[in-house]
């Protein structure tokens, strides 16, 4: 009885510890009004694209989604070889987290490129290098996702899973990259090239808002994500401390 | 040195072990060949078409038969219950990592040599095109490489047979298309400096693969 109460209240220490923190709240409410600002530039006051018409203002949004799922996979793969280089369980829950998230944005962007791509190439989908190889990664991070899942035991998912993502971080750069290799139904980069900005000032403004708030909106759920992975592991350390149920 | 004679002994387990029971090679042969009758009814796509559909084909064949030989690279040893022992020899993970792929390699090799005559025949292609053996080389060394990799996380986790091609055909989704652009320009008589680009992507993503694979392959087995 006597150590149960005491667990108890290091539960609770630990559950109030890890609420929000003013940094975070701040972060969050940034990321609130970059959000609603992006929307309205995106949707309102970026002036209209003179082949495509309106259609074109998917493209605030498309292109920050993909940029995104990069740098979730980019953050998997630094996060997983940091893993299996020091074995330490933080490094494994920014891994996994920044991999549930690139999914998620990753899914995304193929959405809302098939959702362009409808009246601009009238397909939903071409078999064309940038869409089949950003198919392909969405692919292999969910097969990460599944080893991680279907290990015999959480040290060692994260550890396959780690495997994974070192390993499939290889076509990333081959995804990034395709559209300037091949011929592709894809426009070619419009940031970064040889000739600046490729678009109106006020576009590229847009664009810049939206992709920061996008980013930040990365950034929040990666860390939402490894907090709850963080207070999880907690909780199954004490169950099996105590001896409650199996771990998680 | 010494490295490459341990290496060499897992080779020469491996092949005895499959002398002994054929299991790999001829299921996967079989396997192979019953692909490009299935792409045959799939298709149908008579003289004119084969073409076309050829090099898809046969890389098809090839890398669905090879995953499944390469399930028993490690499956088998987990199952047997020498996996456990062949991680407790003196060895360094390279060893047992190079053993492995190399073994891998030279079923898929075996197994090639077969698919290659029939796949001749049964389409109707020129049987011997020299330009296909480096080609043939290097893409089944960089098969080889990831799913010696992928065989042996796969073996570590629940499903294993289910987990092994999910994992791994979308990492070799490079190889694959280098090979298929290559194949395709050897079928169709191209002179090589038409394909060579394709040549130089293989080996590019032989060099990553193996090293990565070679370098990563102690976490995968680590118990």
């Amino acid at each position: 009885m006597e150590s149960r109460a005491g667990t108890r209240t290091k539960l609770d220490a630990g559950a109030a510890s890890s609420g929000l923190g003013l940094p975070l709240m701040a972060l969050l409410a940034l990321a609130g009004v970059l959000m609603v600002a992006a929307l309205y530039l995106a949707l309102i006051w970026a002036p209209t694209e003179r082949l495509q018409g309106e259609v074109y203002r998917i493209f605030f949004f498309h292109v920050p989604v993909s940029w995104v799922a990069y740098v979730a996979f980019l953050v998997t793969f630094v996060g997983g070889l940091a893993y299996l280089r020091t074995g330490r369980p933080a490094w494994d829950r920014v891994a996994a987290s920044s991999a549930e998230v690139g999914v998620v944005f990753t899914t995304l962007s193929l959405a809302t490129g098939s959702i362009w791509g409808k009246p601009i190439w009238n397909t939903w989908w071409g078999w064309d290098p940038r869409l089949t190889t950003t198919l392909v990664l969405w692919l292999i991070y969910l097969g990460y996702l599944m080893i991680r899942s279907y290990a015999a035991e959480s040290s060692q998912g994260a550890r396959l899973a780690a495997v994974v993502g070192v390993m499939g971080f290889v076509v990333v750069p081959i995804n990034f990259f395709s559209i300037r290799l091949w011929r592709s139904l894809h426009p070619g980069p419009s940031i970064g090239t040889d000739v600046g900005l490729q678009m109106e000032p006020a576009m590229g403004a847009t664009l810049m808002v939206s992709l920061l708030a996008v980013t930040l909106l990365y950034v929040l759920l990666v860390i939402a994500r490894v907090r709850l992975r963080a207070l999880s592991d907690a909780v199954g350390e004490i169950k099996a401390r105590l001896g409650v149920g199996g771990i998680q | 040195m010494a490295t490459l004679g341990q290496a060499g002994a897992i080779v020469w387990k491996d092949a005895v072990a499959e002398l002994r029971t054929r299991d790999i090679v001829l299921s996967v042969a079989v396997f192979a060949i019953l692909v490009i009758v299935v792409f045959n009814f799939a298709f149908q796509p008579g003289p004119q078409g084969i073409g076309a559909v050829a090099p898809g084909a046969f890389w098809v064949a090839v890398i669905f038969a090879g995953t499944l030989g390469m399930n028993r690279a490690f499956v088998l040893e987990k199952e047997r219950g020498t996996l456990a022992g062949l991680l407790l020899c003196p060895l360094p993970r390279e060893a047992i990592f190079a053993g492995k792929m190399t073994a891998s390699f030279l079923f898929m090799l075996v197994v090639e040599a077969a698919v290659v005559p029939a796949f001749g025949i049964f389409l109707d292609l020129p049987l011997f095109l020299p330009g296909l053996v480096p080609i043939l080389l290097l893409a089944t060394l960089g098969f080889a490489a990831v799913g010696t990799l992928f065989s042996a996380v796969a073996a570590s986790s629940r499903s294993r047979e289910l987990m092994l091609p999910v994992l791994l055909l979308p990492v070799l989704v490079p190889v694959l298309l280098s090979a298929v652009g290559a194949s395709a320009a050897v079928f169709a008589g191209k002179p090589f400096a038409e394909y060579c680009t394709w040549v130089q992507i293989l080996v590019g993503f032989d060099v990553v693969y193996v090293v990565l694979s070679a370098w990563v392959f102690e976490y995968a087995v680590q118990e």
